[in-house]
């Protein structure tokens, strides 16, 4: 049996933060991430893209991008988007959900796109942790 | 014109068996599976069922005569062979909507699981399914909040939920029983779980648990930017007490608690349920007891009669079995109870022990929960068989691991989402499930060291209660 391994996890450190499915997994590669894409479209889902600043992505809304594209099918057209999204948007996270009308919910939701944690961002990240850190204590 | 009174003991096929008679939609329908004492025909134990389920009794009595029977009573209109069994057989009873309390699931069992259970004219009674109608439907509160409700207060969509029962099970202090939440909630879980015999003995009162349990859900949620719960059993001797759990769970901000609707009782269990709608607290419920109910395949009530009763009741989640893991389970007949806690019209499908069409009109739905037995080798087989639409709860699965509940729940959350990654992607989990779960290992030490831990378990005892098939 191996040596037991410690789970590097830790409140202070920002880059512990995960945001849903697929976060535990790799970044995903553009063909890995077209064919998430192809599947939304194939459920007869309705794609739709969103981004945040790193620091605010446990709120349960992000910013829409735009609208969500109902009806779109063509997987360039929606990879187009994510691209245009991220160029103006530079710093923030970009996720792609497929919202699936008839259950009323959204059928898919990941994050495609990880801003880098650096600089400002991650100060304030920090900051954050630090004073939820305090709260835990003192309740 | 009256009829007149003729004191006396008639057979029951006179009143009760109607061959012809076509079910209305606003009937409530029962299929029951009927083992006969010897000599007794079919007809007349079918129709005694319907009699001593509905509104007859042994002999006849005068004040028959002070109402319309003839509407009243319950009816016997089919009977079918059992498939491999040639003594048992199915009789369907069709009962009119005045003979129930409207949105009381306690009214509707009571009647029809009833006195008649004990009734020495059959020598096995089974009751397999029942067609609840729609007017009965809507007059019940159904699930407080249902399948989308939840993902969208957790912030949680596209893939299966993840839980972890803690073990073990009792004897753990409150505050090392919070430490064991806090593990695996970091880890990548989404919920803990109490035990269903945890509720508030010496060895942890409830109130500690709840407030180390909710610290360490606080501290998790913090720490991974996710959404994190503990269904927090609030299971009590009696009713007074339950409140006073739940009061204290939503004060001290709990997303989720939990009953054990069959222990608990089915009027305290609606009761909670409704009370969570009111308050905006999940509902996670156990089965306890139900194996005593419906493992005998001659007697008691399928778990798909018990499925609905608890949809009808309230509950955002409930165990389901596994399919795959240590407890009982026919593949075919499970798939047909969580179509049953999910959709809002299952069609008759005899190859799942469906024997009705059952529409939920607008009522939500209930999210299966996998648990017992199971580890991260089994991941493939559950995402295909569950979808994303379930919980899937790894207890030693988690806590088995060698490095402890952190990487035991990375482990699984890695797997999770592998699976569902490929399966959109086109890919055959079953078939493909370990190259999947291969290639996310590389990425994932934790993983790959459960996958090196469970290889070769293996549970594979024959189910007791199969659906019915001819042997022959």
């Amino acid at each position: 049996m191996s040596e037991v391994q410690d789970y590097k996890s830790r409140l202070s450190d920002p880059t512990s933060r995960k945001m849903g499915t697929f976060s535990y997994l790799p970044e995903m590669d553009a063909d890995q991430i077209r064919k998430q894409v192809q599947y939304i479209v194939d459920q007869g889902w309705n794609p739709a893209i969103e981004h945040t600043e790193p620091q605010y992505a446990a709120s349960h809304y992000w910013y829409m991008w735009k609208l969500p594209m109902f009806g779109e099918t063509d997987v360039d057209r929606i990879l187009e988007e994510i691209e245009l999204c991220k160029k103006a948007n530079p710093g923030n996270h970009v996720r792609l959900v497929g919202y699936d009308n008839y259950k009323q919910t959204q059928g898919a939701n990941m994050v495609i796109y990880k801003a880098p944690l650096e600089g400002e961002v991650l100060e304030r990240m920090e900051a954050a942790a630090a004073v939820h850190a305090y709260d835990l204590v003192h309740k | 014109m009256g009829k007149t009174y003729q004191a006396g003991v008639k057979e029951y096929r006179e009143t009760y068996w109607e061959p012809d008679y076509e079910p209305k939609e606003s009937d409530l329908l029962a299929v029951f599976k009927i083992t006969p004492q010897p000599g007794v025909p079919r007809e007349e134990a079918a129709a005694a069922v319907a009699a001593e389920s509905s509104t007859g009794t042994w002999t006849t009595v005068w004040t028959d005569l002070l109402t319309d029977l003839d509407y009243y009573k319950g009816r016997a209109y089919a009977i079918e062979d059992v498939p491999g069994d040639d003594e048992a057989f199915y009789a369907f009873i069709a009962y009119p909507m005045g003979l129930f309390e409207e949105g009381s699931v306690v009214n509707v069992m009571t009647s029809i699981v009833g006195n008649v259970f004990g009734f020495k004219a059959v020598r096995g009674l089974r009751l397999e399914d029942i067609r609840f109608p729609l007017w009965f439907v809507t007059t019940n509160p159904g699930p407080p909040h249902g399948i989308q409700v939840e993902r969208d207060k957790l912030d949680k969509y596209g893939r299966p939920l993840l839980g972890c029962t803690i073990k073990p099970k009792l004897g753990l202090s409150a505050k090392n029983y919070g430490r064991a939440c806090y593990e695996g909630l970091r880890g990548g879980l989404d919920f803990t779980k109490d035990d269903e015999n945890v509720n508030s003995q010496p060895f942890m009162r409830w109130r500690d648990r709840f407030l180390f349990v909710q610290e360490a859900c606080e501290k998790a949620e913090a720490e991974t930017g996710e959404r994190k719960g503990h269904y927090l059993n609030v299971t009590a001797p009696t009713v007074e007490e339950m409140y006073k759990r739940a009061e204290f769970a939503k004060e001290i901000g709990a997303r989720i608690i939990m009953s054990d609707y069959l222990t608990l009782g089915w009027a305290a269990h609606t009761s909670l349920s409704k009370w969570c709608r009111d308050n905006g607290i999940l509902l996670h419920v156990h089965r306890a007891m139900h194996g005593v109910i419906d493992r005998n395949p001659a007697h008691g009530i399928n778990f798909r009669v018990l499925t609905k009763m608890l949809r009808l009741m309230g509950g955002d989640h409930l165990h389901s079995g596994t399919v795959v893991g240590k407890l009982e389970g026919d593949r075919a007949a499970t798939l047909g109870w969580i179509d049953i806690m999910r959709d809002k019209y299952i069609k008759e499908d005899r190859s799942r022990g469906i024997f009705f069409d059952q529409d939920w009109g607008q009522m939500p739905g209930v999210l299966p929960v996998a648990s017992g037995g199971i580890h991260v080798w089994h991941m493939p087989a559950l995402v295909s068989i569950f979808g994303d639409d379930s919980c899937l709860q790894f207890g030693g699965g988690t806590l088995g691991h060698p490095w402890g509940n952190a990487a035991g729940a990375a482990a699984n959350r890695v797997a999770v989402e592998a699976c569902v990654q490929a399966r959109n992607e086109g890919r055959e989990l079953e078939k493909e499930g370990k190259d999947i779960l291969t290639k996310a290992a590389k990425h994932s030490p934790e993983l790959k060291m459960a996958m090196e831990t469970w290889k070769e378990i293996k549970f594979e005892f024959d189910t007791v209660d199969k659906l019915d098939v001819a042997h022959k």
